[in-house]
């Protein structure tokens, strides 16, 4: 091990990276770093980078530079049977949705339990019809096409296939977006749940004041292509950066923030 | 080194059993519960009452407390009372939040009862025939589109017009050329050959002009325009159907039939004649070639023939099928665009269709045309 792997409880280690589109760079010289068990947020306007940090993250995007290293490994140049095996063990749900339009729900989640294992049909079915409940849909769900469920339906169940593998690392791109507030805060509250008794890791992006309030150990602020804030959202509240500052002090932060001060009370 | 520590080590769970009491052991993790072994003659399950110890356990995820929980099950049903103790304080919890979460997603309901062959064959004839019933009554809302358009030639699409002629029709010079003039090659040569035998060199021009321009040309124009543009004009309306932009055109008071299929049908039905022609020169050309080298009859003597033995119909009949084939490519591409629903599975179905559909149905004009204008002495 080297200096740079950072604590040995890193399980995300982003160092000097830097991403581009052709000649446009989105990140530079970025750093971060995610612990074991954490829930974090990354936050930012729109499109200051959030999701192209998460592809590059789960090897979809080739970085230009920097290092990024996953449960201690390096990924940057990596093989593809090391990176097979990484992929085993984190679960995305993507921005939208991206399930398989030709499956129903339940073949989509079983994919990659019949991918990556060995089970029997019948117990992947099981699992599947499992993890299906968990993401709080109910149970005929299972055999429906994607193109049949409504908005926030098609979150949950993207949010199934993510959890399918039991990974110990979970990537939610706006996993609340276009939910009613009732399943955004059940969803809020499963995350916390997953963490306390698998010992999750979850990385999400969100815009969703009260997910970051309820649900999250720190929150990464992404602007000026760099994290320029990462703490627990107390601290982070009262940061005085001007992006900062512009993101959380709008009516809508102010109110977030004063109903779980009043929760707390 | 790397390599073993991207892949955390694990204990296969296991259960073990001594008289009165069993002990579940090992990881209960998606991993761990790969190779568990349940079967009685491998555990050997006391008689009746089970006490099931499971303090052992070291991980556990959803999976596993799903496998744990459905042993459990299984064992009740066979009559044995299973009392789960020992568990760590935070693997109850795991064990709590997937129980509730399975009871309030519900039963499943019922599987559909399953067709009878009888019943699956007369589906699919009524499916058949509704489909054709569809595809009429498209043929006639595009009808009425193009009457309204004609009664406001102001709301008519140019731009869009233009474009279409020149992807479906400029666009398909290059290969249209080369494989016209392949045709007029091939068949100066296999029809060359037998009249050399005979001495009857300077009928290829016959042979030529007559199969290329009255049936040949027309043909493979459509069948090349039919692959290439009739498949592009369902992907593109398919993939706009997914991803709702047809729906969109709708409410912003666009009729997607005049945007998408107007333009589209008066394209084709201008450049498919025009591709027609070209293809008829090509393949002409193609066969002079040939009657040059192969049969001494040079360019002279050919084009010398080639007005005394082609009427003006023999080529007018060929160019004035290209419409007719030029429409039906246009709407079965369209229409098996809209049909598409919800998936990219589907554009990708229905574009095998309409390129299947559209070829079948130029050919089988083309027969048709054959029928009635020899009928009537053409
Ligand atoms: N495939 C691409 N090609 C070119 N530019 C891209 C591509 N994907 C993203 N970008 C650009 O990268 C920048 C960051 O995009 P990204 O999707 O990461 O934003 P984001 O932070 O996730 O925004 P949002 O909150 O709206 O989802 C944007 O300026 C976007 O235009
Ligand atoms: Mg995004």
């Amino acid at each position: 091990m080297n200096e740079a792997a950072g604590p040995a409880t890193a399980v995300v280690a982003v160092r000097g990276l830097w991403t581009r589109f052709g000649s446009t760079a989105i990140h530079e010289n970025l750093d971060l770093d995610i612990d074991r068990g954490e829930v974090v947020a990354l936050v930012g306007g729109s499109g200051s980078g959030k999701t192209t940090l998460l592809r590059a993250i789960i090897m979809l995007l080739q970085p230009a530079a920097g290092s990024i290293k996953l449960f201690g490994q390096e990924i940057v140049g990596i093989g593809d049977a090391a990176a097979f095996r990484l992929r085993r063990r984190f679960g995305m749900l993507f921005q939208q949705g991206a399930l398989f339009s030709s499956l129903t729900v339940r073949e989509n989640v079983a994919v990659p339990l019949r991918e990556h294992t060995r089970l029997p049909a019948r117990q992947i079915a099981e699992i599947a019809d499992l993890k299906i409940a968990l993401a709080g849909l109910p149970a005929d769900t299972g055999g429906k096409l994607p193109r049949e469920l409504s908005g926030g339906m098609l979150k949950r169940a993207a949010l199934a296939r993510a959890l399918a593998l039991d990974p110990a690392l979970l990537f939610l791109d706006e996993p609340t977006a276009g939910l009613d507030p009732v399943s955004a805060g059940a969803f809020d509250e499963l995350v916390v749940q997953l963490k306390e008794s698998l010992g999750l890791t979850v990385v999400m992006v969100t815009h969703d004041l009260d997910t970051l309030w309820q649900a999250t150990d720190r929150v990464a602020f992404l602007g000026e292509k760099r994290v320029i804030g990462y703490a627990p959202m107390q601290e982070l509240t009262r940061s005085e950066h001007p992006l900062i500052r512009a993101y959380f002090e709008g009516p809508r932060g102010r109110a977030a923030r004063e109903q779980t001060a009043c929760r707390a009370a | 080194m790397a390599t073993d520590s991207s892949y955390p080590a694990f204990e296969p769970a296991i259960v073990r059993c001594e008289p009165g009491r069993c002990r579940c052991e090992g990881d209960w993790t998606l991993d761990g519960i790969e190779k568990l072994d349940l079967r009685p003659q491998s555990v050997g399950w006391p008689k009746d009452h089970i006490e099931l110890d499971g303090s052992g356990i070291g991980a556990i995820d959803t999976t596993g407390a799903l496998r744990l929980l459905t042993l459990i099950a299984e064992l009740e049903r066979a009559s044995h009372p299973v009392r789960l103790v020992g568990l760590r304080e935070e693997h109850q919890a795991l064990l709590d939040l997937v129980q509730e979460r399975r009871a309030s997603a519900g039963a499943l309901a019922a599987a559909p009862r399953p067709q009878g062959h009888l019943e699956r064959l007369g589906r699919t004839v009524l499916h058949h025939l509704n489909n054709g019933l569809v595809f009429l009554s498209f043929i006639g809302e595009a009808a009425v589109a193009l009457a309204r358009l004609a009664l406001h030639p102001a709301r008519f699409r140019w731009r869009a017009l233009f474009g279409n002629i020149e992807t479906a029709g400029v666009h398909a010079l290059p290969i249209i050329a080369l494989l016209a003039f392949m045709m007029g090659v091939v068949i100066a040569y296999q029809g060359g050959r037998q009249l050399e035998f005979y001495g009857a060199n300077i009928f290829i021009v016959e042979l030529v002009a007559l199969t290329m321009l009255r049936e040949l040309a027309p043909l493979i124009t459509a069948i090349v325009v039919a692959g290439r543009t009739g498949s592009s004009y369902t992907a593109q309306i398919g993939t706009m159907q997914v991803t709702e932009e047809v729906d969109a055109l709708r409410t912003i008071g666009i009729p997607p039939m005049d945007l998408l299929v107007i333009p589209k049908l008066l394209a084709l039905t201008v450049a498919l004649p025009l591709l027609t022609v070209f293809a008829d020169a090509l393949s002409v050309f193609g066969g002079m070639v040939m009657a040059q080298a192969l049969l001494d009859v040079g360019f002279d003597d050919f084009l010398d023939r080639l007005p005394k033995v082609v009427t003006l119909t023999s080529f007018l009949l060929g160019v004035g099928k290209a419409p007719v084939f030029a429409a039906i490519i246009a709407l079965v591409g369209c229409y098996q665009g809209f049909r598409v629903r919800g998936s990219a599975d589907s554009v990708g179905r229905q574009t095998t269709v309409s390129v299947v559909q559209s070829i079948f149905l130029v050919i089988a004009a083309d027969a048709l045309f054959s029928v009635v204008l020899g009928g009537i002495g053409l």
